[in-house]
């Protein structure tokens, strides 16, 4: 090879380099424009919560959670997997919608849901790595032992192949923005048969999550705990990735407006009333639901004590009450109000998962409220992962075809 | 679940021939896997073969390794000397705590089980007798269906026939998903550890029941307050002694039947829920409590894909329909 070959290969690099992943800039540019408040902010919470995490790993959990005897689990399993995963069903929610059931007008937003998916159980495992004993054993499940009457290990199983899963399904979107036509047309060819995995893996894992909690029933409260709880775990994801798909559109729309085009950009204040309107009749069902459970076991009289109207609060305040909204909106057709209710849909599954894995568990200990209070540090370390799961985000959105559509590349 | 622990538990059999004969399940004709196969093949465990068609059972119903041992604990003789702690301490070569075992000052509050003490010995008062306080013995339970062992999946943990539960540190990678389901809070977790953290708790002295001697907390007992033995010998003794001293006790052997049964029994002259007993679990394992779950399983993997194939197939149906309608009043116009 003389010299030439080989100058001309480091351009090309260079040329794809600046192109792919520099946004067509130089590195002084691309620099420049690095430095915003948002990135500001990010950077210093990175700064406090990065030397965390190294600080969990070298010296044990004990460093850096209040995790104990009783309390096993904190808000590394509480908010990052039990929450995050309801909240990332937005991609098999919207992929069904569209290819399945043909709601073909939602193509602006399918892309984006299936990638809010994707990068949600990315982070819900990040989250489940930091928790872990022996986080490097995490395969496990799938080769070690077979705890096949264990709830977790079809949640392990499940977990891993869905992302897998959601992997595929979001590939023609790189594949895209690698000019890579002919794997993409294969990664194409399989979109209804991961969809369809992604139905069966997803309405199972989601409920198993509240499966899980049926094994401590004496030490659960009789308020959070109920045989229905499979299905109210199943049936408020659903709601709840309809209202992230609204919350995650309206911040791209909102913050990385260069990243999408007009289509995304025309479409989203209908697309997000039907949203909204599915959204709301999900969140009806739930709280329903939430009433026969009570029914169920005759719980009412608990509702009276202090335990019972954080529940009220809970399924009034942080179900009813958007769910009310998210109507007010659709019916008035102002897409503003139907965007406050989602995030607050949204906030309220938050709620829920943490009101099932931390407050309600170990209920009957005494001084209960006072250690489920986490640490500062296991704050700083749930900030840390949020942030970079942000910018992760955005680093996507700013470079492949997701809010926007490749122009030579529009069948998906 | 069932059939695996006793395959599991088999396999780990001490004592084979003495017990094999009553814990072999029978396996049916079709029943015969690897382990089965390998019998014929001129290993010991042939005669599970054998079994006549009346033992072959559609239903099975797990009631527990029929010969495992247990403990009665009689906190009606405990005087709160903590001979078992120091025992117990010695025999698993744990630390040594701060306080010494004679130390009484440690009853001033209620301690509990960690991953450097496997059983403690808690103060309570006796409204009966306020002079005589209650004492009682806090360890793993050694359920006949343990939460653990449903929880874990990487099936770190296992139920021996001996009746001890036992945990494989090879195997568990710390989600402490057992902890959350004991429904007793046995096992710990030593946080501390960064590298080789793992759960800590009695294992009934496992090693000391193969080479026949009792576990060391009941060894060291100098009230008799523990009696070690095969289960089903010690429900009789606490039934016995309920039926002789009905003015003793209150007529409850706990651990009978809580969360499907436990190897460790307690007698009491105080109800079980002022010493902190659970009193509010289901008699059955609570492992019933995620098979009917987990039964969906099959069907969502056979049902989904045939529905959400169809309604598929339906919307493409119908599109294509549509697709036919719109050419032909097309062609229709073009005529015109």
């Amino acid at each position: 090879m003389n010299h030439h070959e080989t100058a001309v290969k480091t351009d090309n690099f260079r040329a794809w380099f600046m192109d792919k992943l520099l946004m067509g800039m130089d590195w002084p540019d691309y620099m420049r424009q690095l430095i915003t408040p948002f990135n500001i902010i990010a950077a210093i919470i990175l700064s406090i919560g990065l030397p965390l995490i190294a600080i969990r790993f070298i010296y044990g959990l004990a460093s850096v959670t209040h995790a104990s005897q009783d309390y096993p689990w904190g808000i590394f399993l509480g908010w990052g997997l039990f929450g995050g995963v309801p909240l990332s069903a937005t991609g098999f929610v919207l992929a069904t919608a569209y290819y399945i059931f043909g709601f073909k007008k939602y193509k602006p937003l399918v892309r984006l849901a299936v990638l809010a998916g994707f990068l949600g159980y990315l982070f819900a495992v990040i989250y489940l790595l930091c928790d872990l004993g022996r986080p490097w054993r995490i395969y496990y499940p799938m080769i070690i032992g077979f705890g096949t009457a264990s709830v977790l290990f079809l949640v392990a199983w499940h977990v891993a192949t869905y992302l897998t899963v959601q992997f595929l399904e979001f590939s023609p979107a790189i594949l895209e923005w690698l000019q890579s036509k002919r794997i993409r047309k294969w990664a194409l060819s399989i979109t209804i048969a991961m969809t369809i995995a992604g139905i069966i893996l997803s309405t199972l894992h989601q409920s198993a999550l509240g499966a899980m909690f049926l094994l401590a029933p004496g030490k659960m409260h009789p308020l959070w705990y109920s045989s229905y709880l499979p299905v109210l775990f199943l049936c408020s994801s659903i709601y709840a990735a309809l209202s992230m798909v609204i919350v995650v559109s309206t911040l791209a729309a909102r913050f990385l407006k260069k990243a999408a085009d007009q289509t995304f950009l025309s479409n989203l204040n209908p697309l997000t009333l039907g949203l909204g309107r599915g959204a709301s009749l999900t969140m009806y069902v739930y709280f329903v639901l939430k009433l026969i459970s009570v029914a169920h076991d005759n719980n009412w009289a608990l509702l009276a004590t202090p335990y019972g109207q954080w529940f009220l609060l809970e399924i009034v305040g942080f179900v009813l009450l958007p769910a009310l909204i998210l109507s007010l909106g659709v019916k008035t057709g102002r897409v503003g109000i139907v965007r406050l209710g989602a995030f607050a849909g949204a906030l309220g599954i938050v709620v829920n998962r943490i009101n099932v894995s931390m407050v309600a568990l170990n209920w009957n200990l005494p001084d209960h409220l006072h250690h489920i209070v986490p640490p500062w540090q296991e704050v700083a370390i749930v900030l840390a992962i949020a942030t970079i799961h942000v910018l992760v985000f955005r680093w996507i959105l700013m470079r492949m075809p997701v809010i926007r559509e490749a122009p030579e590349y529009t069948d998906h | 679940m069932t059939q695996e622990r006793q395959e599991k538990g088999a396999g780990g059999l001490q004592h084979g021939g003495r017990r094999s004969d009553s814990t072999d399940q029978p396996h049916g004709p079709c029943g015969i896997n690897r382990r089965g196969f390998l019998g014929v093949m001129g290993a010991v465990s042939g005669s599970a073969l054998l079994a006549s068609a009346a033992e072959v059972h559609a239903y099975k119903q797990f009631e527990g390794w029929p010969d495992r041992y247990g403990m009665l604990s009689d906190l009606t003789a405990c005087v709160g000397c903590r001979s078992c702690e120091r025992a117990c301490n010695e025999a698993n070569g744990l630390p040594k705590p701060k306080k010494s075992f004679d130390d009484g000052s440690v009853f001033a509050e209620l301690r509990r089980t960690d991953d450097k003490t496997y059983t403690v010995v808690n103060r309570y008062e006796n409204p009966g007798d306020p002079g005589t306080p209650v004492y009682r013995k806090v360890q793993c339970m050694h359920c006949n269906e343990p939460a653990c062992a449903t929880a874990c999946p990487i099936h770190a943990y296992s139920k021996t026939p001996e009746g001890a539960v036992m945990y494989d540190p090879d195997k568990c990678f710390g989600c402490r998903y057992c902890m959350v389901a004991c429904p007793f809070g046995i096992p710990t977790y030593d946080y501390e550890s960064a590298f080789q953290p793992r759960i800590y708790k009695c294992v009934l002295c496992y090693d000391r029941l193969k080479v026949g001697q009792i576990p060391a907390c009941a060894q060291g007992c100098p009230t008799e307050a523990i009696t070690f033995g095969k289960r089903s010998d010690l429900l009789r003794l606490a039934r016995e002694r309920i039926l002789e001293h009905p003015d003793r006790y209150i007529d409850h052997i706990y651990g009978e039947h809580e969360a499907g049964g436990t190897s460790w029994l307690y007698l009491s002259s105080v109800p079980f829920g002022q010493l902190d007993f659970p009193t509010n679990l289901p008699d059955r394992p609570l492992v019933e409590e995620t098979k009917g779950f987990l039964s969906s399983v099959p069907v969502v993997f056979t049902v989904w894909p045939a529905l959400f194939g169809m309604i598929y197939a339906s919307v493409r149906h119908r599109d294509a329909l549509q697709e036919e309608l719109k050419q032909e009043q097309e062609k229709e116009e073009e005529r015109q």
